[in-house]
């Protein structure tokens, strides 16, 4: 009787815990149920490096694969601030100044001959400091007062840039001497230095998934799914070492390039704030509040705090990705924020599988996702074609990667229940 | 069964008023542990103003709670949750994005410095299940937008009961449901009685009572009109009750005869 439920095909009697774990299986079940996963961002990224191989010469070197990584950094570093706001089901439209006030903030601190010249570094932390109190103060009227964030963040939008041209309208820009912020995005790892990063990473994975195995209870979790564990240690392996080989091998002129300290940066954020939003109560909270608000007010979680909290990550991250990219060209300038900033870092962000109505997203979604628009970006350029054509192009990845996802999460709908 | 056990939860002369809308008037209420006890009444006879009494959404205007013997004041639902009273809403309170485990310990997660202890969790879930004997669920990690309203419903009253729960309270829990589902919900119902719980049951399906309930409290227009056992009672009976039943104060003073028409 307790088992007569039709919807669910067989029903499993004495197993709830053993789940089918062959990876093979467990892919053709989620694509089934719609759960796409990071397949067809990851297709599709070889199809366009392909494309792009083939119809530009210049386009497949190493000098020009450390060009994309330090070109996606900024974006990049928005786009995961915009994973934490869009798992909320809000929205954060004054990321793009937000950046530019981070940029304009070191800038101003570092600038030399106003008596202050204070190191890169600390100037680096006053400005993700400043843009977090900018994110406390945004998000503090979306969850108490209760404005819509699209409205609040709009508002930003327009201060922030307000404030970024009254300061800039007489210099039309300031210059960034100071080398710390510089090497956010000048920066090369010499070879030894790549590789033994690479090879950090390949092991902080390792030891992350072997950790667990030395408790009794994470013994058996990890044994079932050792396949999986030793898949994605084999990915990212290929991935780090596959990036330090290509960038190793970057020469301008007589001078060797390596790996970006831009790749690095995004490389550590990424690991820390998947471990925020998947190992954290807070990161769980998030979630929860996404998928449904009043459940998480019922279960006794503070909903505002993870608001404004939320809040305060986009900012911060915005401010970090800002200075990247005010460092890539080594000043701020009236036009600094690039206008395509706010809109690539949401596609970004959506593109990698984030929904906008809260609850389903990763953060290495934000990644995959900045990749491929400077994939594309990059690619366009290089083959020449102009601005116009970029637009369009990033416009059309971005309608099909959200109708694919619509698609999918149709039939997920239909599979269950 | 326990016939003779003192009553986990007892409300003495509950009286709440909205405005000029007199919702309870001196109710009398109780439930014993290991019992199910339905609570009835047509649409507006306060079954949910006496839950949310209980649940601490809000106070009543007078009257007494007696939980375990002692009289209490619930001001809030933590205080109901301190004692052990939790509540499964109609509409569940599940986040539909998240997995099994983790709507189970939604907002009380096992944690170390914030960070969670995943196996832990998910051990607890499973004997929690089992304990309940919730079997059709395959994966306690798919989300829970993936399983049926039945298997939706019995995570719910899984979530309600793992915090050694003494009285949980089921709003209506199968009024979205299939037949086969039902039977599935009903079942476990049944089972949370067994498992020494005292449980409440508020439904407007007469069927589902009396596949369920031990006792059967009615309520009409913000009185008692009535407690039946179900065995010695006929769905005829209750129908009246609910329908035109004269008030009766079980405790004691008599109801005035103005409101019984």
């Amino acid at each position: 009787m307790s088992t007569s439920d039709a919807t669910i095909g067989t029903p499993a009697p004495a197993g709830l815990g053993d789940e089918p774990d062959n990876l093979v299986t467990r892919t053709v079940k989620n694509i089934r149920s719609g759960n796409l996963g990071i397949v067809p961002i990851v297709v599709g990224q070889i199809f366009i490096v392909v494309f792009f191989s083939l119809k530009a010469t210049n386009f497949f070197t190493a000098v020009n694969f450390g060009n994309i990584i330090i070109q996606m950094a900024g974006t990049t570093m928005l786009a995961y601030g915009v994973v934490f706001v869009l798992l909320l089901g809000e929205i954060d439209l004054s990321i793009g100044y937000v950046a530019g006030i981070g940029a304009l903030t070191v800038s101003e601190l570092q600038l030399p001959g106003s008596g202050h010249e204070i190191n890169g570094l600390l100037a680096i932390l006053c400005a993700v400091g400043v843009c977090a109190l900018i994110g406390l103060l945004q998000g503090s009227i979306v969850a108490f007062v209760g404005v819509p964030s699209f409205v609040v963040t709009l508002a930003g939008y327009l201060i922030w840039q307000g404030v970024i041209l009254g300061r800039l309208e007489v210099p039309g820009s300031i210059i960034i001497q100071d080398r710390w912020i510089n090497y956010t995005a000048n920066y090369y790892f010499s070879p030894f230095a790549g590789w033994l990063i690479a090879t950090i990473i390949t092991a902080a994975y390792v030891l992350s998934a072997v950790i667990p195995v030395l408790t009794r209870q994470g013994r058996e979790a990890a044994l079932k799914n050792w396949i999986r564990t030793l898949a994605r240690t084999a990915g990212i392996a290929l991935a780090a070492f596959g990036t330090v080989a290509i960038c190793n091998h970057g020469i301008v002129q007589t001078r060797r390039l390596g790996l970006p300290l831009a790749g690095v940066i995004i490389v550590i954020f990424l690991i820390l704030l998947t471990f925020v939003a998947k190992r954290t109560t807070f990161g769980r909270h998030v979630y929860a509040v996404g998928g449904n608000a009043e459940a998480a007010r019922r279960a006794g979680i503070n909903v505002p705090r993870i608001r404004v909290l939320v809040f305060m990550i986009s900012s911060a991250t915005a401010a970090i990705g800002g200075i990247i990219l005010a460092a890539f060209v080594n000043s701020v300038a009236l036009t600094f924020p690039p206008g395509t900033l706010l809109l690539n870092s949401i596609a970004a962000a959506v593109i990698g599988g984030v929904s906008l109505f809260g609850g389903r997203g990763d953060v290495r979604g934000a990644l995959l996702g900045a990749l491929v628009i400077a994939t594309v970006a990059n690619g366009l350029d290089t083959a020449g074609y102009s601005n116009g054509t970029i637009y369009i192009v990033t416009g059309l990845i971005l309608l099909l990667a959200v109708t694919l996802d619509t698609v999918a999460r149709r039939l997920q709908v239909r599979s269950g229940r | 069964m326990n016939d003779n056990s003192a009553p986990v939860l007892e409300l003495r002369n509950i009286s709440k008023a909205f405005g000029s809308v007199q919702a309870l008037s001196e109710v009398d209420f109780e439930v014993r542990g290991g019992e199910v006890m339905a609570l009835v009444g047509d649409n507006g006879a306060g079954k949910s103003t006496l839950v949310k009494t209980v649940a601490g959404t809000h106070g009543a205007d007078s009257g007494q709670i007696l939980f375990e013997g002692e009289q209490v004041d619930i001001n809030g639902p933590k205080d109901a949750a301190r004692l052990g009273i939790e509540v499964v809403y109609q509409d569940l309170a599940l986040c539909d994005n998240l997995d099994v485990v983790q709507n189970m310990y939604l907002g009380r997660e096992v944690n170390r410095c914030e960070v969670l202890n995943e196996p832990a969790m998910e051990q607890n879930t499973l004997k929690t299940l089992k304990s309940l004997a919730v079997t059709t669920i395959r994966s306690i990690r798919q989300p829970v937008a993936t399983l049926s309203g039945g298997q939706r419903q019995s995570v719910a009253v899984a979530k309600a009961v793992q915090w050694n729960s003494k009285l949980v309270i089921l709003d209506e829990p199968t009024a979205a449901l299939g037949v086969a589902q039902t039977e599935q919900v009903l079942e476990l119902v049944r089972r949370l009685g067994q498992q020494g719980l005292a449980v409440v049951i508020i439904s407007h399906n007469l069927h589902d009572i009396f596949e369920t309930a031990d006792r059967i409290t009615v309520l009409r227009l913000g009185r008692n009109v009535g407690i039946f056992e179900r065995r010695a009672t006929t769905q005829q009976a209750v129908v009246e009750a609910i329908t035109a039943g004269v008030p009766t104060k079980i405790s004691g003073i008599p109801a005035t005869s103005a409101v019984a028409k």
